[in-house]
């Protein structure tokens, strides 16, 4: 991606990193995962287990966490897979970072059902509490990435902050989640439309109103 | 067996074959980029569009479509044309309008198929996507600004070279082919991928900007690099041979070839001797051919004279200099310059009898001191095919990366005698086992007898239900040996033997390996090309050609007869050794029967009738009762791979491959 961070220096992620391992843990976690598939087939493990290394180093770095090169070989040495098979699922899929994040990593979707319902007014939001795109803010809070569609759609536009979607977003309402984190609060996951629960319409249902409350044949009607 | 016709052409094509092949059955030209028969199908560029019937109403990618019972193909249909019109146009969206000043111009699959199946003008006016270059070693040259992500050269290094060093990373319009970290390739075989490239994404480094491909006199020869035999193109302009490329012989080299083989020719621009030379006063200086052949004959040596051949020489060379030495009354002859003295009374026992191309078949494979990744490359592409079909392999040596898993049996040759029980049953089991003596095992005392006594144990010469397996193979690294042991260029004692005999006159014919410090009393005469340690010991040089110089019959290792074509000619004033050796015969009073190469060519095939039937030659098989109780360590001879030879010696290219893929770490450790 055009505003991706590159990736950071090779000598120094491989001195601060070289010794990475999994915790006793995240081990156990890691052989459990490898167990699920067929003797010989243990490189199908590598997407579970890349996710975790990642979760590993955000717990060391008090972040969200990202995969620095000793780690990717560290888990394809685990699982006897070539280091450049398992550089290319890392590099593949944007939710692993190749390059560190803040504590929150602000990934604001983009995509055209959001664009529709507003996206811009989050990202001007987010620009607004001073996130730039690609970049960490210096307090090493925040990270923003513009990301393609979550599949959340129906609850556009959306923000996933970590491993939380923020749905049915505005502008005061992404300045309200923005401004809790960094107080250190925990706002209310999923849509942010008081009275909403999930993915429902919104103002009650527009069809199949007699279905609400009890089982109704629609079959004369048509 | 299905049938199927394509654009009305009825063809029946095997089993499991694609629609792309029916179609080329059919004489039908399918555009492709992605798809490569040596390498696994990727289905990715699109190109290769028919239409078939039955199925879904759209232009289909024939590579990856099996031909089936009744289809019905069209390749020449308004659909299909506009499916490749279509194709080209989303390829060259993103590629770089810079063939001018591209080395793939003229010899681009991408310029011929856009010229063939393209629109003919652009629709495209965005701006173009950029990819910073990535940097893959000495040998390979990269604007990955004209990759098209066909991923040949992704699936070669994994399938082929079985070195996973080349990936591609991050996804869609971002997608990069690169090494892994931007790192060296280090694969002796990395050179293939620039042939495989369709565009110029991959070229050439050690021939950038030099030549285009319509300027280049193109000549079939032989590689003397190692003892494979690659069937190789030297492509030349004047008097330089500018590159080399590989030529298809599925048979020898499918169509590979190593790195040594491409990239060591820009030695022969380099420390040539392109004129004699006469030792005064301790110091080597210039003389007259006359003047060369003269001090040679003051000698006055009689029958006191011996000859050792060098690793590259051609059979004419060989038998020139034996008829030379056999008029002068002396027979002492060697080719097997490091002192190595295995017994010859049989071709059969030291001879690669599984062919290279039945090595694939072998289910269960004993490498006994061999290091076929560097000895010859090629030979381990085809034990990586045999393992990839189920085959085990087992190694005695040194454990060294072979890019395919080698159970180690140990570092030792009495193992040889007493194998464990695994393998013994292994070997028992197996229905084509081989055995593959290298080297190294070859100068260990009993080695060579311990292995012929296995392939008794265990029957490696048998019938089979395919035809009769012979799984007894030696692994030579000299292009010359087998030719040269066919002319009989071996004493029982090896070198040893000639220096016990000390001979007053040596000639060292293209030899730089010779330990020359115990022919002191001896005068060298050294005829050859490089200025190598061989010059440096000569007392007088006479300056010869070097394999693309001359022609020449060369005998693999498999012993399969080959000819290589005359490409340039040699600098200066050197000559073909044969016309060297038949002048110098004439002052020396012993004069060779024969003024021409075709004459010294008939004479030789008359000696040995086998060098006259390009292919392969039969040995008998009956091998001699040798000592068969080896003990001790095994080293592999081949200490650099990029440095084997006087031609390599000299390659700026070969020089920096070796520095910096094999010594890289060195390197840096001594610059910090």
């Amino acid at each position: 991606m055009a505003e991706a961070a590159h990736i950071p220096d090779e000598a120094e992620t491989r001195a601060r990193w070289g010794a990475f391992a999994f915790t006793d843990e995240n081990l156990a976690k890691a052989k459990t995962i490898i167990a699920r598939y067929p003797d010989g087939r243990q490189r199908s493990a590598v997407m579970p287990l890349l996710d975790l290394a990642q979760r590993q180093v955000g717990a060391e770095t008090q972040t969200q966490g990202w995969l620095p090169v000793p780690v990717i070989e560290y888990v394809a040495a685990m699982l006897d897979m070539p280091y450049i098979r398992a550089y290319e699922v890392a590099s593949f899929y944007t939710m692993y970072n190749l390059a560190p994040v803040g504590r929150y990593h602000v990934q604001v979707c983009g995509t055209t059902p959001c664009l529709l319902r507003g996206s811009d007014d989050v990202m001007a939001a987010c620009a607004n509490k001073g996130l730039v795109k690609g970049k960490t803010t210096p307090d090493g809070l925040f990270t923003l990435t513009e990301v393609e569609c979550m599949g959340n759609c129906a609850n556009a536009p959306m923000v996933q902050i970590n491993d939380d979607n923020f749905e049915d977003l505005d502008y005061d309402r992404t300045i309200g989640i923005l401004e809790a984190l960094a107080a250190g609060e925990s706002p209310k996951a999923g849509t942010q439309i008081p009275g909403r629960h999930t993915s429902e319409p919104e103002g009650g249902p527009t069809t199949l109103k007699q279905m609400v409350d009890a089982n109704h044949d629609y079959r004369g009607e048509w | 067996m299905p049938k199927l016709t394509v654009d009305g052409i009825e063809v029946e094509v095997p089993q499991g074959a694609t629609v792309l092949q029916a179609c080329e059955a059919a004489g039908k030209e399918i555009p492709r980029f992605c798809y490569h028969e040596r390498l696994s199908i990727a289905g990715n560029c699109r190109m290769c569009l028919v239409e078939v019937k039955p199925g879904p109403p759209k232009p289909q990618a024939s590579c990856a479509l099996p031909a089936m019972d009744n289809q019905e193909v069209r390749t020449n249909s308004e659909m299909v044309k506009k499916a490749r019109e279509g194709v080209m146009e989303f390829l060259l969206i993103n590629h770089p309008l810079d063939c001018p000043i591209c080395d793939q111009g003229g010899e681009c699959d991408l310029q011929d198929q856009s010229v063939a199946y393209g629109r003919g003008g652009s629709r495209y006016d965005e701006n173009k996507r950029a990819v910073t270059e990535k940097y893959m070693g000495p040998i390979i040259k990269t604007v990955m600004t004209r990759c098209i992500h066909c991923t040949r050269c992704v699936r070669f290094a994994e399938e082929v070279a079985g070195t996973e060093q080349i990936g591609a990373i991050g996804r869609g319009e971002n997608m990069q082919i690169t090494s892994y970290l931007e790192k060296a390739v280090s694969s002796e075989l990395s050179g293939n991928v620039i042939d495989l490239c369709p565009v110029g994404a991959l070229t050439s480094r050690p021939y950038a900007y030099e030549a285009r491909p319509w300027e280049l006199k193109k000549t079939l020869g032989i590689d003397v690099m190692d003892a494979v035999g690659t069937n190789i193109r030297f492509d030349s302009r004047g008097r330089e041979v500018l590159r080399v490329l590989p030529r298809v012989n599925d048979d020898v080299n499918e169509e590979w070839a190593h790195d040594k083989t491409r990239y060591a020719v820009d030695g022969l621009m380099r420390r040539r001797l392109d004129k004699p030379y006469v030792r005064r006063d301790g110091k080597l200086v210039p003389a007259s051919w006359a003047e060369a052949f003269q001090a040679i004959a003051d000698v006055q040596a009689g029958s006191s004279v011996a000859a050792v051949a060098g690793d590259l020489l051609d059979c004419e060379t060989m038998f020139a200099a034996r008829e030379l030495l056999a008029k002068m009354g002396s027979t002492l002859i060697e080719g097997r310059q490091t002192g190595l003295k295995y017994d010859v009374s049989s071709l059969a026992a030291v001879n690669f009898n599984t062919t290279l191309n039945g090595i694939e078949t072998a289910d269960a494979i004993l490498l006994v001191g061999t290091n076929p990744r560097w000895e010859a490359p090629l030979v381990n592409t085809r034990i990586r095919k045999a393992i990839k079909h189920g085959a085990k392999v087992y190694g005695i040596g040194a454990e060294i990366d072979l890019t395919y898993k080698v159970e180690w049996l140990g570092n030792d040759m009495s193992l040889l005698a007493s194998l464990p029980e695994a393998v013994a049953e292994a070997f028992k089991g197996a229905k084509r086992p081989a055995i593959i003596l290298g080297g190294g095992a070859l100068a260990v005392e009993g080695a060579h007898g311990a292995a012929l006594a296995l392939a008794e144990t265990f029957n490696l010469v048998r019938d089979t239900e395919d035809g009769p397996w012979n799984g007894f193979n030696v692994l030579h690294m000299a292009a010359s040996r087998m030719g040269g042991l066919m002319l009989g260029w071996a004493q029982p004692g090896g070198m040893a033997d000639l220096v016990a005999a000390r001979p007053k006159l040596l000639f060292a014919l293209g030899a730089d390996e010779v330990d020359f410090s115990k022919f002191d009393g001896s005068f060298k005469v050294f005829v050859g090309h490089h200025g190598d340690k061989g010059a440096a010991a000569a007392d007088v040089i006479l300056p010869s050609a070097a394999y693309p110089e001359k022609n020449g019959t060369y005998v693999n290792i498999e012993g399969r007869v080959q000819m290589s074509d005359k490409a340039v000619f040699a600098p200066g004033d050197a000559r073909e050794d044969w016309s060297i050796l038949r002048a110098l015969s004439e002052v020396l009073g012993h004069k060779l029967p024969f003024d021409s190469f075709a004459e010294c060519r008939a004479a030789m095939i008359a000696a040995v009738p086998a060098l006259g039937f390009e292919g392969l030659a039969s040995y008998d098989w009956s091998p001699p009762k040798l000592a068969a109780s080896p003990s001790g360590e095994v080293g592999y001879p081949i200490k650099d791979f990029y440095l084997t030879n006087a031609i390599a010696r000299a390659s700026a290219t070969m020089q920096r491959c070796s520095a910096e893929l094999l010594h890289g770490e060195e390197m840096l450790e001594a610059a910090e």
